[in-house]
């Protein structure tokens, strides 16, 4: 059973798998962004937010907490000063992974791990009302415009202006999503007709 | 020891290797240099996902 096993061993015992990770977050912090395995960058991931987090919180008790996992001085310091004041605002997600490929010798998956750099902008708050509507506006637009209007034009949906589809777009998208199986069935019978 | 009584005739060997083919490995279209890529990595060609990102330090 995999209950309570998380994590992977790297092909190491623990002290040095810890040792190697403690390299690792020293140079991701000190550079930024580095090349390594993916399963490697994945662990990592894990404690470099956990580094991050400690940064931000700036505590005399969170920067000795940091020293015992990151090897330089100058690297937590860099990292309380320079590096946790960007991501204030954002919770969690400091890191990036790009896969990159296979390394020629062993073909192992490279990936690379990097600080994002990007200006952090809050997501709406109400996921699953809008992401209905926002799925099927993509593939249907002439169809949701009459079904706006009135079921019963559903005739005139072919006919229906492109123009009109962006302008409508907006407003069903912000619409709740009892709509949503209300506009399935006027679509589903003008495939019909199509046929 | 068990011992094929008769050679295997060319028809019934391909026949058994008529399902060993492989298939293609998937691929999409890089948006920056439109060459083929593995999907959900960066570009060989170009070096780049989702905008720039070229290969780092090395390991």
């Amino acid at each position: 059973m995999r209950h309570r096993k998380s994590g992977r061993r790297l092909g190491r015992n623990s002290s040095h798998r810890k040792a190697m990770l403690r390299n690792m977050v020293t140079s991701l912090i000190d550079k930024e962004k580095i090349t390594t395995t993916d399963a490697r960058a994945k662990e990592l991931r894990k404690l470099a937010e956990k580094m991050i987090t400690l940064g931000k919180k700036g505590t005399l008790h969170a920067r000795r907490q940091a020293l015992e996992v990151i090897r330089e001085k100058d690297v937590v310091a860099k990292l309380f000063d320079r590096l946790a004041p960007r991501y204030a605002d954002r919770p969690g997600g400091y890191t990036r992974i790009v896969k990159l490929g296979y390394r020629s010798g062993d073909n192992a998956a490279l990936s690379l791990i990097e600080f994002v750099e990007e200006e952090f902008t809050p997501k709406p708050k109400k996921k699953k009302a809008e992401e209905k509507p926002a799925k099927k506006a993509a593939p249907k637009k002439s169809e949701e415009a009459p079904a706006e209007e009135a079921p019963a034009e559903e005739a005139a949906a072919e006919e229906a202006p492109a123009e009109e589809a962006p302008a409508e777009e907006a407003p069903a998208e912000e619409a709740p999503a009892e709509e949503a199986p209300a506009e399935e069935a006027p679509a589903e019978e003008e495939e019909k007709k199509d046929e | 020891m068990a011992v094929p009584k008769k050679k295997t005739s060319k028809s019934k060997r391909d026949m058994r290797r008529s399902h060993d083919s492989l298939t293609p490995a998937g691929m999409s279209v890089c948006p920056q240099c439109n060459e083929l890529k593995p999907p959900h990595r960066a570009c060989p060609e170009c070096g780049t996902y989702k905008g720039k990102e070229v290969t780092g330090s090395e390991e």
